[in-house]
């Protein structure tokens, strides 16, 4: 039988609701109300995890989102799972079922332990000097440290879980509902500032809300009172949407803000059902109101991390908010007046405290009186040297500290007790405020990094800003809100505070113990394993910059970023190093704060809008006839058409002979489309293409080439005249919207003066584009009053015309060197157009034809594809297109790169085709070109960028790009492959109709 | 995340707009006349400052259209935005 620590009643914690919940396979019992920690507590499990590298048993440390050791995954093996959970966040419920991380087989018994009585041989940057060398053992090395590290297990099914995004724009944010920040929000409120709180914990009014201290008061109110009042009159304020269990992640630039909205953690498995799980705001602000709170600091010293060593304050709320006492015998180890609240909470609801160890001399405020009265021992000018109990603290020892505090005197006493509360004072929690890009200041006085300034858009107020009593809350906070929301009169002018808090303080970042530094084992980043020495050692090794410093120990690494333990890994560096804390910086705090889940972030874009699918009007007709699809940037577009089971090898030669054969159709409706129109639109297509433009009949087609300014194959297309001022611009598919883009950034900013309109019209139209020797027949049919002789209607030209009602332009140009036609409609009409193609080409056995048949035609006549022939180096005339660069125009984009020395060297890679002295064999693409086999190293001259087997040359092609190509028609070259060297030589790139006759066939 | 004002637009969010480089490197009238060495300034040299930078910006998801930018690259504090084609303004 457990012992039962729940000790009083608490109003958070409703005792009619018992919840049964499972940690490592056992059952348990707490309230709803509690965390998974604090229901441990009271069933008095401290032991919760292993240390990640001398897997030392840990226990719960504190009572929030730093802790460091409390680490378990929750619903192990469902697909609900997740790692990496504080337990001190965790709401328990009807269940729940968490296990602790890090251990093997078992918590209990934990094989890495042995790490421990090895740790001598771990010490700070063990895995950079030790897994180095020799390089080939690497593989061996990383099995091991995979398998013996690992902080829990990801899902291995999908989320079943809903996540949403929300994006939220208010005047003021306030983050952190603690005391400051209620009454921040509060007022800003009232002075009709559309305002937003947020607040991590389940209930508002942080560390105040329990704070029951007797010599505390506001307005005569105890300060739990008080604030409970407050929040009360919440309610009732316009302008104001309060989130709680929400955590800001995330500060950035022009307050922004991310912050995650929990809604169904807490929830019993079928009330998860179907709700959204956790939602991401995004929050832009125009002033934001940092109430972060402050951090309880632990103390250093040796063995610090045994299962029942915790934060004071910790203890403090166990105790006052969920009514669970953390020990039966508690000692309190402290350097300031902190420790004597969480005593004094245990006395008052007698709990046996034995004794408070406080390296100060003395302190005279009232609560210490208070302990004394009570009979409660003190020790002044103590430390604790020493601490005992493997997976639970059973006693500590304590010694005199020296004058000069850096070593111990006198006799060793030895206290029993079950559980230490630390407290080495407080930390200003400034994460957020850096994220922001804010700096911070160190303060001499108070010995904490503070925020520098306050801005007209940012301030910090309450202990993240430094201060940590109410009355200097309640008056700073009031002058800031004055200032920053300019405002005149506030809830704040009238309160009346007193206040028994001192402020004395003794910090001793690394305390002495009577055993020298190398025999004891003082933890400064508990989660990662960090100690003094590690930092004393990387210091003697050279590292200086807290960064290094940080990387190499690991301190402040872990999943916690050392929330707990960064200002006395600064300290000892700066004692250590003779030099001013305030000098050495501090590391840099990155988003985010807690972590989030993946599927927080990506929201609703999961599955099916992931990305957006774009699809032809034709798109059904593809899918009612078994077309096969790939995706082409965000289109759909159609692959191949398989018949009765053919593979794809298959389908894609029996279309590729038909369009050649007879007549073949594509849905060509991908290709990007630009309308431009202007009276200098003649001139700009002869700047931005290579060839002249201003002769170009209205009425007539061009082929085009697009450069970059360095000289390099953009992009390409054909244009056709509309008229004397209105052409019509044809893109790659993938390259449509980058091209618009190009376009207008030279017409608004290199040259404004021309009048040219760019429009994109590529969803305007679908395209058609029907080839082969019986094309013209099938056009005939359909539009029988379209004159479609060779002198009315030749090779690159245009026409419109009607195809019943529909309107069409027609184009005849030709991407597979077959006679054939461009047929645009406006896209409503595509389904239509393509069918009434179908219907006419039946008796010619009119094939569709999808990419990858184009693609093969296309290479069979030598025609590149940018892209796949081209990679952003290769210049016109390394893919032997000379002739489209006119050597007459004084100018067009990227002219002047093709004359660089670089561009005019002759090794350059050039395309070139290539052919197996086996037909057989199909190049793979990308496969390497070499021209000698016994080389070492061998030298690649180039690599195959497409390659088919030709049915209609019963062959196979490949096009290339190759090292001084253009010189070696006829060459022997090797493409090794992982079994055989494949024989190839080069060859003209045009394989099929080198003279064109096609074209008028 | 910034928030930019777009001259034409007003403020919104940056994943808008799309940064463009360094502002103020004019195309030259007359590329043929340039030696590599000249060509090459204008191709690849880019100042990439830490501190005071003048950018172009695009209105990619709104109005399209180009402007200019004076950032601070250090803090990211955005310090002037201005038409293509209006003078820098002097600090
Ligand atoms: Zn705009």
């Amino acid at each position: 039988m457990t012992k039962n620590l729940r000790v009083k009643s608490s109003e958070y914690i409703d005792e009619t609701n018992r919840i049964s919940f499972k940690f490592n396979g056992k059952t348990y019992h707490g309230f709803k109300g509690d965390t998974l920690a604090s229901a441990l507590l009271a069933n008095d499990v401290h032991l919760v995890g292993r240390s990640f590298k001398y897997h030392r048993p840990r226990g719960i440390m504190t009572s929030g989102s730093e802790e460091p050791n409390a680490i378990v995954q929750i619903n192990p093996g469902t697909n609900r799972t997740e790692p990496n959970v504080r337990a001190t966040e965790v709401e328990i419920y009807d269940g729940l079922e968490a296990s602790s991380q890090n251990c093997w087989p078992s918590v209990e018994f934990d094989i890495g332990g042995i790490n421990n009585f090895l740790s001598p041989f771990f010490p700070a940057g063990f895995y950079y000097k030790t897994f180095m060398w020799p390089a080939s053992f690497w593989k061996k090395y990383e099995f091991f440290i995979r398998h013996s590290a690992g902080l829990g297990k990801s899902p291995t099914s999908s989320d079943p879980d809903i996540y949403d995004h929300r994006n939220i724009h208010c005047d003021v944010l306030v983050v952190g509902a603690g005391i400051a920040g209620i009454l921040a929000a509060k007022n800003a409120a009232k002075n009709n500032f559309k305002t937003f709180l947020v607040d991590e914990k389940n209930q508002l009014g942080g560390s105040t809300i329990f704070e029951n201290n007797e010599f505390n008061k506001i307005d005569n109110k105890t300060p739990s009172e008080w604030l409970k009042k407050e929040i009360e009159e919440l309610k009732n304020i316009k302008n104001l949407e309060i989130k709680t269990r929400t955590s800001v992640a995330a500060y950035h630039q022009y307050n922004y803000l991310l912050a995650r909205e929990n809604l169904t953690d807490h929830l019993e498995a079928k009330d998860k059902t179907n709700k959204i799980r956790q939602r991401l705001l995004k929050i832009r602000a125009k002033k934001v109101i940092l109430a972060t709170g402050a951090l309880e600091r632990p103390l250093i010293f040796n063995n610090n991390d045994r299962p029942g060593i915790m934060l004071s304050s910790a203890i403090k709320k166990y105790s006052e908010f969920y009514g669970v006492a953390c020990g039966s015998k508690n000692v309190f180890f402290t350097n300031n007046d902190s420790a004597y609240e969480s005593a004094l909470s245990l006395y008052n609801k007698g709990i046996n405290v034995e004794a408070i160890i406080d390296i100060r001399d003395q302190s005279e405020s009232k609560i210490v009186k208070k302990i004394k009265e009570a009979g409660i021992k003190i020790y002044w000018s103590h430390s604790i040297v020493d601490t005992a109990g493997y997976k639970r603290l059973n006693s500590v020892s304590i010694m005199k500290l020296s004058n000069d505090f850096t070593s111990v005197t006198g006799s060793k006493i030895s206290i029993s007790c079950d559980c230490l509360g630390v407290a080495g004072g407080w930390t200003p929690a400034v994460h957020l405020y850096t994220q922001s890009g804010s700096k911070l200041k160190f303060d001499e006085e108070k010995e904490v990094f503070l925020p520098n300034q306050n801005t007209s858009t940012q301030i910090s107020v309450g202990s993240c800003d430094g201060d940590f009593k109410i009355d200097e809350i309640i008056k700073n906070l009031n002058q800031k809100l004055k200032d920053n929301l300019n405002i005149k009169e506030t809830d704040l002018d009238n309160i009346k505070v007193e206040i028994d808090q001192e402020n004395s303080k003794r910090n001793i970042w690394l305390l002495p113990s009577d055993k020298p530094l190398g025999k004891t084992k003082p933890f400064v980043d508990y989660q990662n394993d960090a100690t003094a020495k590690d930092i004393k050692l990387a210091l003697r090794e050279g590292f200086r910059s807290i960064e290094h410093v940080k990387r190499y120990t690991t301190t402040g690494m872990g999943t916690d970023q050392g929330k707990l333990g960064n200002m006395h890994a600064l300290g000892i560096i700066a004692d250590t190093a003779g030099v001013k804390m305030g000098e050495l910086g501090t590391t840099t705090f990155r988003p985010p704060y807690t972590p989030l889940t993946f599927g927080t972030i990506v929201g609703r874009n999961v599955g099916k809008f992931f990305d957006i699918f774009r699809r032809t009007p034709m798109n059904d007709w593809h899918v009612q006839n078994k077309a096969e699809f790939e995706n082409v940037g965000q289109w759909k577009r159609a692959w191949y058409y398989p018949n009765n089971g053919e593979t794809m090898h298959q389908a894609v030669q029996r279309e590729s002979k038909a369009a050649r054969e007879s007549a073949g159709i594509l849905d060509a409706s991908t290709l990007g489309k630009i309308d431009i129109q202007g009276s200098d639109a003649s001139e700009f297509l002869n700047r931005v293409y290579t060839n002249a433009w201003s002769k170009l009949a209205i009425g007539k087609c061009r082929y085009g080439l697009m450069l970059n300014e360095d000289g390099m194959v953009y992009d390409d297309g054909v244009t056709t005249r509309l008229g004397e001022n209105h052409y019509i611009m044809t893109t790659t598919t993938g390259g449509a919207a980058n091209v618009l883009g190009k376009l207008e950034d030279y017409l608004q900013t290199e040259w404004p003066e021309l009048d040219v309109y760019l429009t994109s019209v590529t969803d305007h139209y679908a395209t058609a584009s029907l080839c082969g020797p019986n094309s013209k027949k099938i056009i005939k049919k359909i539009i029988p009053d379209l004159d479609l002789s060779d002198e009315n209607f030749p090779h690159m030209s245009f026409k419109e015309a009607n195809i019943g009602h529909i309107q069409c332009r027609i184009m005849r140009i030709s991407f597979t060197g077959e006679h054939s036609y461009e047929i645009n409609v406006q896209a409503s009409y595509g389904k239509d157009l393509w069918e009434k193609c179908m219907e006419a080409g039946k008796e010619f056995n009119i094939t569709p034809y999808g990419t990858e048949t184009m693609h093969l035609l296309r290479a069979e006549k030598g025609f590149i594809i940018v892209g796949q022939d081209t990679d952003g180096t290769m210049t016109p005339i390394d893919l032997q297109m000379d002739w489209i660069v006119s050597k007459k125009k004084y100018d067009f984009i990227g002219k002047r790169s093709l004359y660089r020395s670089d561009t005019m060297r002759e090794d350059r890679k050039q395309l070139v085709g290539l052919l197996t002295d086996d037909p057989n064999i199909v190049l793979e693409e990308g496969a390497q070109i070499v021209s000698e086999l016994n080389q070492n190293p061998v030298e690649m001259l180039g690599h195959v960028t497409s390659s088919y087997f030709s049915p209609n040359l019963n062959k196979s092609i490949a096009l290339a790009v190759v090292r001084g190509g253009k010189d070696m028609i006829g060459k022997k070259l090797f493409i090794p492959m992982k079994n055989k060297n494949i024989n190839v030589t080069v060859a003209n790139p045009v394989f099929y109709d080198e003279k064109n006759e096609r074209l008028n066939a | 995340m910034f928030l930019i004002n777009c001259p034409y637009c007003g403020e919104r969010d940056q994943q808008e707009f799309k940064a463009g480089g360094e502002a103020h490197i004019e195309r030259p009238k007359q590329p043929t006349e340039l030696s590599d060495d000249e060509w090459a300034e204008y191709l690849f040299m880019r100042k990439n400052i830490k501190g005071v930078q003048f950018e172009r910006w695009n209105h990619a998801h709104g109005c399209r259209k180009w402007f200019n930018m004076v950032r601070d690259t250090s803090n990211d504090e955005i310090k002037a935005i201005y038409k293509m084609g209006e003078k820098p303004p002097t600090q």
